[in-house]
C-alpha cells in the first residue's frame, strides 16, 4: 500500500492533486462528469471585490503544447461568490477549499479575503499577486518583493486562515519575492502563475488575443515551473504548492521532488476534463514504480 | 457532457475543402440541435468545436471546411481510425419558440447544424424553408440533402453561379417567414439582423478553452446578462444579443 496523503500547512490533503484556480469554475461543471470528492481540494477561480467581465475575446490562443488566456479574471464578485457559487460548490464536494483571491489595491485584497473568511470548508487563501492579464493591477504587486509583501501583510490582518501567495514566473528574481512573502507572515507559497506570451496568426499578421498579450501555461512551462520551486524550496521554509504544465502523475511527482508540498493541475482540465481524476488513480501506480511508498517523503527530494 | 472513443466510418469530400465525417460512438449526451462537440486531435492541444450535423442512436455526423492543422489533420483519417470527443456541449436551438413557417439561413460552414434542425421541425409539423449562402456554385454542400427532406431550398451565392445571385439577405427579401435560426459568419449576422422581420435565434462562434464551462474563455455580453457561448450559447435569441 502506498501513502498519497499529505499536509499543507496544517490540513491533511489525501492527494496532492488541487485543480487550479481559472481552470476548473466552481467545480461543479466537472461534478458533472465525475465525483470530484476524489480531489485533495480545489483552488476556485480568482475572486476579486467587485464583479468583473474580464477582457474582450478572443481570450484563448493554442501553442505547441499549451495555450495562452487572457480571460482578464472574469468573475461575479466575491458577494455573489459567496451567495452564489460557494453553495454549489459546497454541495458537490466536501474537502477543503482553497480561495483564489485577486486584488487591485491593498484594500480589495483585505475586504474580499475578509468577506470570505467566515466560509468555513475555505481551509487556505491562495491570493493572486500575478495574474498578467489586468493592467496596473497584479502584475505590479507580483513583480516587486515590497509590494508582495505589504499584500501578505494586509490581508494577514483579517485572517487566521494560512495564507499562500501565488508568484508569478515574470521576474528576474522569483526567490526574493517569495523570501518577502514569507517574512511579512506568509504560510506558504503558489507557484507558478503564467508566463506572459504571444501568438500571432500568420493569416490576419495579428496578435490572436484581443488583449495581444496573455498567459502561457500548459506542459511546455513545465520545466520553468520545476526549476522555480527548486530554486524557491532552496530559500524558504514555508511549503509551495506547485503547478505549471502538470498532466500526468509522473509530472506530480516531478514537481513534488523539486519541493511541492501538493500540486496544482491547471490548463489539463481544459483539454481532458477527467485529467484531475485521471491523475489520481494514475498517483499509486507512478508511486510503485518510482519505489515511493510515502509521498509526503518525496517533497524536496531532488536536493 | 460526455466524453467518450469515436470511429470514423466515412470521412468523404463534398467540396474543395469541406468534408463529411460519420463517426460511430455514443451519442447520448446530445440532446438538441445546434449542439457542439469538441475534438481532441493529436498533437493539438485545445479541441476543435464542431457543430452536429446530424445524429442518431450510436451515430454522429460532423461537417467541417480545412482551414489550418487541426482541420487538416482531420480531413486525412480514414475508417477505423479513433477520435476522443467531448458530446451534447453547448445549448442548441430551441424549437418551442418557433411559427409554423420557420426560415433557416445557413452560411459557408454554418450550413451544417441547420440540418438536424431541419429534421426536427420537419417532425414537428412546421414548413421551414431554408437559404443556403456560399461564395460559388462549386462552394456549395448539403443542397440535395435539404431537398431529399422536402423542404423548399433557395441558393445564394455571391458570384451568382448557382441560384440568387448576391447574399442570402437577397433571397430572404421576398420570403414570408413566422421565424428564423441562422448559423454562419458573423457579417451575415448583422446583415441579417437589418432586414429580419421576425425573431429568431443565431448561433454563434468563439475561440474556446474547453468547451464546457470551466474556463470563461468564450464568454459574450447579452441583455439578459453575461454568457458563456460554450454553455449557455452557443445559440443566442435575437432579443438578447448586444451586437
Ligand atoms: C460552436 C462552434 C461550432 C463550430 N462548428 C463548425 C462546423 O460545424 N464546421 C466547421 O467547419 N467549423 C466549425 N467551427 C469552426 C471550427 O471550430 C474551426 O474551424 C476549427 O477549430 C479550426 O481548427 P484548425 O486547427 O483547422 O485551425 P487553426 O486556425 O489552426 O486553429 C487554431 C486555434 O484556433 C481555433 N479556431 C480557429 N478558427 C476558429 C473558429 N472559427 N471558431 C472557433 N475556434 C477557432 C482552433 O480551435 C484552435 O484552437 C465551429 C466553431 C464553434 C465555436
Ligand atoms: C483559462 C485560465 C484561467 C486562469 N485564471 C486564473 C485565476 O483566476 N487566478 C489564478 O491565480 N490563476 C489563474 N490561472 C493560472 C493557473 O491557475 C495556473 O497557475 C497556470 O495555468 C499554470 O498551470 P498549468 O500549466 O497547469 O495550466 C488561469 C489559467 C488558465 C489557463
Ligand atoms: S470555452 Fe471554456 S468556458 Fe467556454
Amino acid at each position: 500500500m502506498v501513502n498519497t496523503k499529505v499536509t499543507l500547512c496544517g490540513t491533511e490533503l489525501k492527494n496532492p492533486i488541487i485543480p487550479a484556480s481559472g481552470t476548473y469554475g466552481f467545480g461543479y461543471e466537472f461534478a458533472d462528469i465525475y465525483d470530484i470528492n476524489v480531489l485533495g481540494s480545489l483552488s476556485f477561480k480568482g475572486t476579486t471585490l467587485e464583479p468583473r467581465f474580464g477582457n474582450p475575446t478572443p481570450r484563448i490562443a493554442e501553442c505547441a503544447e499549451g495555450m495562452l488566456n487572457a480571460v482578464g479574471l472574469q468573475n461575479p464578485g466575491v458577494d455573489k461568490v459567496i451567495a452564489e457559487e460557494l453553495p454549489k460548490l459546497k454541495a458537490c464536494f466536501e474537502g477543503p477549499i482553497m480561495a483564489n483571491v485577486s486584488g487591485f489595491s491593498l484594500d480589495q485584497y483585505r475586504e474580499t479575503v475578509r468577506r470570505l473568511d467566515a466560509e468555513k470548508q475555505i481551509a487556505w487563501f491562495e491570493i493572486n499577486v500575478s495574474c498578467p492579464n489586468v493592467h496596473g493591477g497584479g502584475m505590479s504587486f507580483g513583480t516587486d518583493p515590497k509590494a508582495a509583501a505589504s499584500v501578505t501583510a494586509e490581508v494577514r490582518k483579517v485572517t487566521d486562515k494560512p495564507i499562500i501567495m501565488k508568484l508569478t514566473p515574470n521576474v528576474t528574481d522569483i526567490v526574493s519575492i517569495a523570501k518577502a512573502c514569507e517574512e511579512a507572515g506568509a504560510d506558504g507559497i503558489s507557484m507558478i502563475n503564467t508566463l506572459l506570451g504571444m501568438v500571432i496568426d500568420l493569416k490576419t499578421k495579428k496578435p490572436v488575443l484581443a488583449n495581444k498579450m496573455g498567459g502561457f501555461s500548459g506542459p511546455a512551462i513545465k520545466p520553468v515551473a520545476v526549476r522555480m520551486i527548486y530554486q524557491v524550496y532552496e530559500a524558504v521554509k514555508i511549503p509551495i504548492v506547485g503547478m505549471g504544465g502538470v498532466s500526468n502523475a509522473e509530472d506530480v511527482i516531478e514537481l513534488m521532488l523539486a519541493g511541492a508540498t501538493a500540486v496544482q493541475v491547471g490548463a489539463a482540465n481544459l483539454r481532458e476534463p477527467f485529467a484531475c481524476k485521471r491523475i489520481i488513480e494514475d498517483l499509486p501506480k507512478a508511486m510503485k514504480k518510482y519505489g515511493i511508498t510515502n509521498l509526503q517523503d518525496i517533497i524536496g527530494g531532488a536536493h | 457532457m460526455k466524453q467518450s472513443i469515436f470511429t470514423v466510418k466515412e470521412n468523404t469530400r463534398l467540396t474543395d475543402t469541406v468534408l463529411r465525417m460519420v463517426l460511430a460512438g455514443d451519442t447520448s449526451a446530445i440532446t438538441a440541435t445546434g449542439q457542439f462537440v469538441n475534438v481532441l486531435l493529436e498533437g493539438k492541444y485545445l479541441r476543435r468545436p464542431i457543430s452536429v450535423c446530424d445524429w442518431a442512436e450510436g451515430e454522429l455526423t460532423l461537417i467541417y471546411k480545412v482551414v489550418g492543422g487541426g482541420t487538416e489533420q482531420m480531413s486525412k483519417m480514414q475508417a477505423g481510425e479513433e477520435l476522443d470527443i467531448l458530446s451534447g456541449l453547448g445549448n442548441g436551438y430551441n424549437t418551442a419558440k418557433c411559427g409554423e413557417r420557420p426560415l433557416l439561413i445557413g452560411g459557408g460552414v454554418g450550413v451544417p447544424p441547420l440540418y438536424a434542425l431541419c429534421k426536427k421541425l420537419i417532425a414537428e409539423g412546421k414548413d421551414p424553408h431554408v437559404i443556403l449562402g456560399f461564395n460559388t456554385a462549386q462552394e456549395v454542400f448539403l443542397k440535395q440533402d435539404f431537398e431529399a427532406l422536402g423542404v423548399k431550398v433557395t441558393v445564394a451565392t455571391a458570384d451568382g453561379s448557382m441560384g440568387v445571385k448576391g447574399f442570402v439577405t437577397d433571397a430572404m427579401k421576398e420570403l414570408d417567414y413566422d421565424y428564423f435560426f441562422t448559423c454562419g459568419p458573423e457579417p451575415m449576422f448583422k446583415a441579417i439582423e437589418k432586414i429580419a422581420k421576425t425573431s429568431g435565434q443565431y448561433s454563434f462562434e468563439e475561440r474556446m478553452g474547453c468547451g464546457f464551462g470551466a474556463c470563461m474563455g468564450c464568454s459574450c455580453k447579452t441583455k439578459y446578462g453575461n454568457k458563456r457561448i460554450c454553455k449557455e450559447g452557443p445559440v443566442m435569441e435575437r432579443e438578447e444579443i448586444i451586437w
